[in-house]
């Protein structure tokens, strides 16, 4: 991602981000002002607020539009669907199914194994270590740093020696390295602020610190892996450049990316079909998202400010 | 369990910035003369190391191996022979001194450079814009604000093609609009233009991240500075101007500096839409192109694009340090 990020990261953002951020201002007024104030006088901004979401989402709105457009009308570039038809769908959904599967198989298995890593890890660097763990957090922000072509680049090399080249084990462990670093800075920045108190307690009762990990530390950070499994899954699911480097010659177990890269590849200028397959490309990430903050959302406690 | 749920929201609207408390607390105890070990201090550091080490193993194998290997094909010649023989000769840095004097590394780098800061200098006006416009609620304003984060969760595979086909010189949406207000035909994706056009698509990409991450720095500063300077007349330019853009110096280092990296690396916006020919080849993508034989390099050329790539991984650690001496200064 470009700034993924994922963005990303960084994403997204992937993205490790500036310390002084981290703390909203809760407490200050955003909500408060805004409540103070007349609410007629937002009007002009929510107006203004539409048109600029309109814009930037204008390309999405062009992909839908052009999906649903029959092949012989899509070089008009009329505004809407005028000449409305689902047969790109139709077309595209069954040729695409296995890849889709494909897909949903690597995201999950990116989300287990990053889970697997950076759980322990952020409890070890948020509640554990005491020393080292600057210049650990030093080097997962380099880890997030280098450019993805250099790792494929690398990876490529070794899977050829290894023969894992083209398999699925082997994208998903590449795709992992994409969300490891930020996943492993979000847990241990989440469970440093567990309260020492419910660690102690557990202890006192005799507990192990594996236990005391897995039955109290872990449950409290339902919300973390929550958010980490969700990036971790996103990235895996629009990753190219590990999928078309490491898995080219996978056939239908190549996930969607490489669906739609092939039909950029064909050249056969079938731009209903290809966007078609970009909408269904883009759907599960638009579901899990909206279910995901439901879920993040289900978490808020009464009082707690929403904006 | 407020706290921490609150906390949660934090980190999924802004991305986390785990080092600060990680760090406040290592800071506190390697200050303190070391002491003899008790068991209780050294339990938890065993057990802290158990728990790490999935990660230690980790690291090294997937990323400080694939990374030894890709320096150390810049430092072999690998070539045809080497499928068949296995062979590949130490050259030491002769093929960096080719690929700098090659014709084709000078214009990659000034392509490299426009292609970066051309995009980091719209996409953080843009971003600081919006955030600033976002700054203060309005109805749906929450809405909206995840609405515009939406570019930047989509598979870049997705909108890169999708502005592909918007910059299509004959069918385009783009050319369409342009020719309405009677504006001539662009040829987007040729030679010459590549570069604007994956410019322009990579600044529609980056807006989300700066918005993001500047939104996030202005709720942290006070209202009621702004509400001070109302009071003494200060215009809205003004507060801006003394207020809003002071303050947010440091998220603004951060916004570039992270932006700069991220850009530094993009590969997939402009390969999918103009594969790097012509003018938007930039150093990542010529390092795709002759690692993989695609593109603007039909043949494999290994060792040349690791010496390419071990020059943006060199980068990428240099920039590493300066965002630790960022936070530095930052926290002193």
């Amino acid at each position: 991602m470009a700034m993924q990020a994922l963005p990303e990261s960084t994403g997204t953002t992937r993205s490790s981000a500036p310390r002084r951020l981290g703390r909203p201002g809760r407490t200050g007024g955003p909500t408060k002002a805004a409540a103070a104030r007349p609410r007629g006088r937002g009007f002009w901004k929510t107006v203004l607020g539409l048109v600029l979401t309109g814009l930037m989402l204008f390309p999405l709105y062009w992909m839908v539009n052009v999906s649903l457009t029959e092949r012989s009308a899509i070089r008009e570039a009329s505004l809407y669907p005028r000449a409305f038809t689902l047969d790109n769908y139709r077309t595209v959904l069954g040729d695409q199914l296995p890849y889709l599967g494909t897909s949903v198989i690597i995201g999950l298995g990116t989300v287990v194994l990053t889970l697997i890593i950076s759980a322990p890890a952020g409890y070890a660097l948020g509640k554990l270590l005491t020393r080292g763990k600057r210049a650990l957090s030093f080097l997962l922000i380099v880890a997030q740093m280098i450019p993805a072509v250099v790792m494929a680049l690398g990876f490529y090399a070794v899977y050829t020696d290894l023969g894992v080249l083209d398999t699925l084990p082997g994208l998903i462990l590449a795709d992992s390295t994409i969300a490891v670093p930020f996943a492993v800075m979000l847990f241990s920045a989440f469970m440093s602020g567990i309260p020492k108190e419910l660690l102690e307690a557990a202890q006192i009762d005799g507990a192990s610190h594996t236990r005391t990990f897995f039955t109290v530390v872990l449950p409290l950070s339902r919300n973390a892996a929550v958010t980490v499994g969700l990036f971790a899954f996103l990235w895996a699911w629009s990753d190219f450049l590990f999928t078309s480097t490491l898995n080219r010659g996978g056939g239908d177990l190549r996930p969607i990316t490489m669906g739609l890269y092939d039909y950029i590849g064909s050249q056969n200028q079938e731009w209903g079909q290809l966007m078609a397959t970009a909408v269904l490309a883009s759907i599960p990430t638009a579901v899990l998202l909206v279910v995901a903050q439901r879920f993040v959302a289900a978490g808020l406690t009464a009082g707690a400010v929403k904006d | 369990m407020v706290h921490q749920t609150e906390d949660v929201q934090g980190l999924v609207r802004r991305p986390p910035a785990p080092e600060a408390r990680t760090a406040e607390a290592a800071g506190s105890d390697t200050t303190s003369p070391k002491r003899p070990r008790r068991p209780r201090i050294s339990r938890p550091t065993l057990a802290g190391l158990g728990f790490i080490a999935p990660l230690a193993v980790y690291m090294v194998l997937f990323y400080l191996y694939p990374l030894v290997e890709n320096v150390s094909m810049s430092l072999h010649r690998f070539t045809r022979a080497t499928y068949v023989t296995g062979e590949a000769p130490f050259v030491g840095t002769d093929i960096y001194r080719e690929v700098i004097g090659s014709a084709t590394f000078a214009p990659t780098i000034v392509q490299t450079g426009l292609f970066v800061v051309i995009s980091l200098v719209f996409q953080y006006t843009i971003g600081l814009t919006l955030a600033v416009f976002f700054q203060r609620h309005f109805p749906l304003s929450g809405v909206l604000r995840g609405l515009f984060l939406v570019p930047w969760l989509l598979p870049i595979i997705v909108s890169g093609t999708t502005w592909q086909w918007m910059m299509d010189a004959d069918s385009g949406v783009i050319n369409g609009l342009l020719g309405v207000i009677g504006i001539d035909s662009v040829w987007w994706l040729n030679a010459d233009n590549a570069l604007w056009a994956v410019i322009i698509a990579n600044i529609w990409l980056g807006i989300p991240f700066n918005l993001v991450i500047l939104y996030s720095g202005l709720q942290n500063i006070p209202t009621d500075l702004y509400e001070a300077a109302s009071v003494d007349g200060a215009s809205p330019w003004r507060q801006f101007w003394s207020i809003t853009f002071p303050l947010l110096r440091p998220v603004t280092a951060i916004t570039l500096l992270l932006g700069f990296v991220y850009t530094l690396k993009v590969v997939d916006i402009i390969w999918i839409m103009t594969t790097g020919s012509g003018s938007s080849q930039t150093l990542a993508t010529w390092a795709y192109s002759m690692a993989f034989g695609k593109g603007s390099s039909a043949i494999i050329r290994y060792s040349e694009a690791s010496v390419v790539g071990t020059v943006l991984l060199l980068i990428a650690v240099a920039m590493g340090f300066v965002y630790l001496a960022v936070q530095r200064r930052q926290e002193a």
